[in-house]
């Protein structure tokens, strides 16, 4: 993920047309988009002109500030650790749902919450065998279902047990679905709804999770699954590889969604929360 | 969303060729600069589409524009063909080892590509060609990936081994080539761990099974919204694994799938399948025309183009045919009858309209506006018609129109209705004689725009 910008303001003696073109090219391998990279280079130019600049070098903070401002997160994007929350988590096939979970789990457990674990994907073959494996991992408690079973009812339970376990933390795994298939995104309204009529009273966290390495479909998934339940943040996965998750910052951009987490690794300590600072300075490190 | 404002985009632009009679340079880099951004949208590579862009730019630059397109029109066609042919060959097949002997495929690929579901797919797929495919667990890592495989293994009715996780997957491997020779198994599909490219430790392990086993096929599943990185995932696994073929996954959602360009252009290996579904049968071959127009997004401008073309060559006769009698001012049902054909040669109207660029979004109103049942109750009044009557228009009566009702199977006055329209087209067309007098790629279907059929 590093070295992203680090060899263009080197690289230019003047700040030109070529070193515009560059800048948005670097910002296109990185998968932020034509629009925003659009974005992002006009409002370097109006800078450069506001502020009578005249080396490559100056643009650096700025475009590094630039973006950092886009991304960086409210004070209060974390404020539901603290309280009692239930985490409902979506996104499509193969994105690192339940992995991401089972390091959730892992995190809230070791800050010494109580974590329960609902399988509500009982469409993948083994889903809930994996969810399990990582409950066992984390040390929480896990409630599942059978293959094929109605998701909302292995979800129901698990409301139920986490009333009567008084747990702090309740994390939802549902079946990866594509956010083109209307009846597989209505089973997640209802679950949505379920929570609402069920759980109503505890913290509300919608995470739709998003592999890093997607490039701009990952704007038409937030978008559509925005549509089932107001998105709170999404967790981008894969960041240890040589993706630069750029779509994050269009995704920011364009549909004011916050990145909450990343994943760095399959190791179950490998998620962090986000850091707006840290990830863009490794871009231009 | 923003597919369609794209593809309004690039209308647009070429809308400012479209008066033009030349293909200039100019012409061609205002054009080439919005396929550009198309491409770049579609997440195919920036070095890929800057390649792309100039080889285009030097075979569309003074290039003639084919009778009946505009420049815009030749341009998107010139972009289209070159997509098609990087993208090809179409019948990319799997090479099987000769006679009895076992071929070995290795699937591998990034975490959540989707092997494991079309490491199943292709069981499934070889399985309706008479293979006896056996599938092997070599995912020693992921939590639940042997149940994963063991479960699918059993919905495509193909057989499943496994060793646990606590062997080496090289050693899975050879266990497996044993079993299957004995087990009378021709086909072995290796499913590997999803793995990160950069990742030395995972990829020797890749390496390792190459050199422990006979891989006569290693295909890399690519999932089809990837970005940017595509390129390097793709080169990675090539340089140090070597590839054979390509699948490409979750081809079922909605992703414009410039992946698919982006690892094609890198490594020249073909795509063999694509993934376009949940169902476990749900994997189809790639088709690299249908692929170039998902990733250009323009619409079916070409196969617009293609079946106008083909269709006007066999219709020439009966077009040149038709406007001799026009020229005489004859127009009867026949030549209405013969006029309907061409128009459903072309795929009926509302998919004609369709596919017309800018009339794309619109498809939907257009569909209720023009009525193929219409069409089609039009053509069974002509039917039921006598020949006599078809030839000569004036012997139309009352008796007759009922009869002609009677047939056709509508009310009189529907045949009425008819009768009237078809004189009025009949008027029109004494009045503008010159119609049909088409050069290639004219005719019927250039004079469209002009004509309006009372359909």
């Amino acid at each position: 993920m590093a070295g992203f910008f680090s060899k263009i303001f080197g690289g230019y003696k003047q700040i030109d047309e070529d070193f515009y073109d560059e800048i948005f090219e670097k910002l296109v391998t990185g998968d932020v988009g034509v629009r925003t990279s659009n974005e992002i280079v006009e409002r370097l130019r109006d800078q450069v002109k506001e502020n009578h600049i005249k080396s490559p070098e100056e643009c650096r903070e700025f475009l590094k500030n630039n973006i950092k401002e886009q991304m960086r997160l409210d004070e209060d994007a974390f404020a539901f650790e603290k309280e009692r929350s239930v985490i409902f988590v979506i996104g499509i096939n193969g994105v690192g749902k339940t992995t991401t979970i089972g390091k959730l789990a892992a995190m809230y457990k070791n800050e010494g919450k109580r974590v329960l674990l609902s399988a509500a994907d009982t469409f993948r073959a083994a889903a809930a065998e994996q969810l399990g494996e990582w409950a066992n991992r984390a040390g929480v408690e896990m409630v599942s279902g059978k293959e094929g079973q109605d998701p909302s009812s292995v979800l129901f339970d698990t409301i139920q047990s986490a009333k009567a376990k008084q747990v702090d933390v309740l994390i939802v795994d549902t079946a990866g679905r594509l956010h083109n298939k209307k009846n597989l995104m209505d089973e997640l309204e209802k679950m949505n709804r379920l929570i609402n009529s069920y759980y109503p009273l505890v913290h509300r966290e919608n995470l739709v999770v998003l592999d890093g390495t997607t490039g701009q479909n990952a704007l038409n998934q937030a978008r559509e699954f925005s549509e089932v339940t107001k998105l709170t943040g999404f967790i981008m996965t894969k960041m240890d590889g040589t993706a630069r998750g750029g779509i994050a910052v269009a995704i920011q951009s364009e549909l004011k969604i916050p990145v909450k987490y990343i994943g760095v690794g399959e190791k179950i300590t490998d998620l962090k929360r986000f850091n707006a600072d840290e990830y863009v300075d490794s871009l231009f490190e | 969303m923003a597919f369609e404002s794209l593809t309004d985009k690039l209308q647009n632009a070429f809308k400012k060729l479209k008066s033009k009679g030349l293909l200039t340079e100019e012409d061609v880099k205002v054009a080439l600069k919005e396929v550009k951004m198309a491409l770049l949208e579609a997440d195919v590579n920036f070095k890929v589409v800057k390649q792309f862009v100039s080889s285009v730019e030097e075979r569309a630059v003074g290039a003639d524009v084919l009778n009946g397109l505009n420049p815009g029109q030749m341009v998107v066609k010139i972009v289209n063909d070159e997509l098609v042919s990087l993208m090809g060959p179409e019948n990319a097949e799997l090479v099987f080892q000769p006679g009895k002997s076992i071929t070995t495929i290795m699937m591998c690929g990034l975490q959540g590509a989707g092997k494991t579901t079309a490491t199943a797919k292709l069981a499934a797929k070889l399985l309706t060609k008479g293979k006896r495919p056996l599938l092997v667990a070599c995912d020693i890592y992921r939590p639940g990936a042997i149940k994963q495989l063991q479960i699918n293994g059993e919905k495509v009715k193909v057989p499943v081994f496994e060793m646990g996780d606590k062997n080496s997957p090289v050693d899975i491997a050879k266990a497996a080539l044993e079993h299957a020779a004995k087990n009378d198994n021709n086909v072995v599909i290796l499913d590997t761990a999803g793995r990160l490219h950069i990742d030395d430790e995972m990829m020797e392990e890749l390496i390792r099974i190459k050199e422990n086993v006979d891989v006569h096929q290693t295909i890399l599943v690519v999932d089809a919204m990837t970005g940017q990185d595509a390129v390097t995932v793709a080169e990675d696994f090539n340089e140090r694994i070597g590839i054979d073929g390509v699948i490409l996954s979750k081809m079922d959602g909605d992703a414009r799938g410039g992946a698919a360009l982006s690892v094609k252009a890198v490594t020249q290996k073909p795509i063999l399948f694509v993934g376009m579904g949940e169902k476990l049968s749900d994997l189809e071959q790639f088709y690299p025309d249908r692929m170039a127009n998902r990733i250009l997004g323009m619409g079916d401008v070409l196969s617009l183009i293609e079946k106008a073309e083909e269709n006007l060559e066999i219709d020439e006769e009966t077009t040149k045919d038709m406007a001799s009698r026009l020229k005489k001012g004859k127009f009867d049902y026949n030549d209405y009858l013969e006029s309907m054909k061409q128009m459903r040669n072309l795929g009926g109207i509302s998919s004609i309209l369709g596919m017309l660029p800018g009339m794309g979004l619109k498809t939907k109103d257009l569909e209720g506006a023009i009525d193929e049942d219409q069409l089609k109750q039009t053509e069974a009044i002509i039917l039921s018609m006598t020949k006599e009557e078809r030839a000569n228009p004036k012997l139309m009566s009352l008796p007759r129109k009922g009869r002609i009702a009677k047939g056709a199977g509508v009310d009189i006055s529907v045949v009425n209705r008819f009768v009237k329209q078809f004189e009025q087209t009949q008027k029109m067309m004494k009045q503008m004689p010159g119609m049909f007098g088409g050069k290639k790629g004219r005719g019927m279907f250039g004079g469209l725009g002009g004509m309006k059929f009372p359909f």
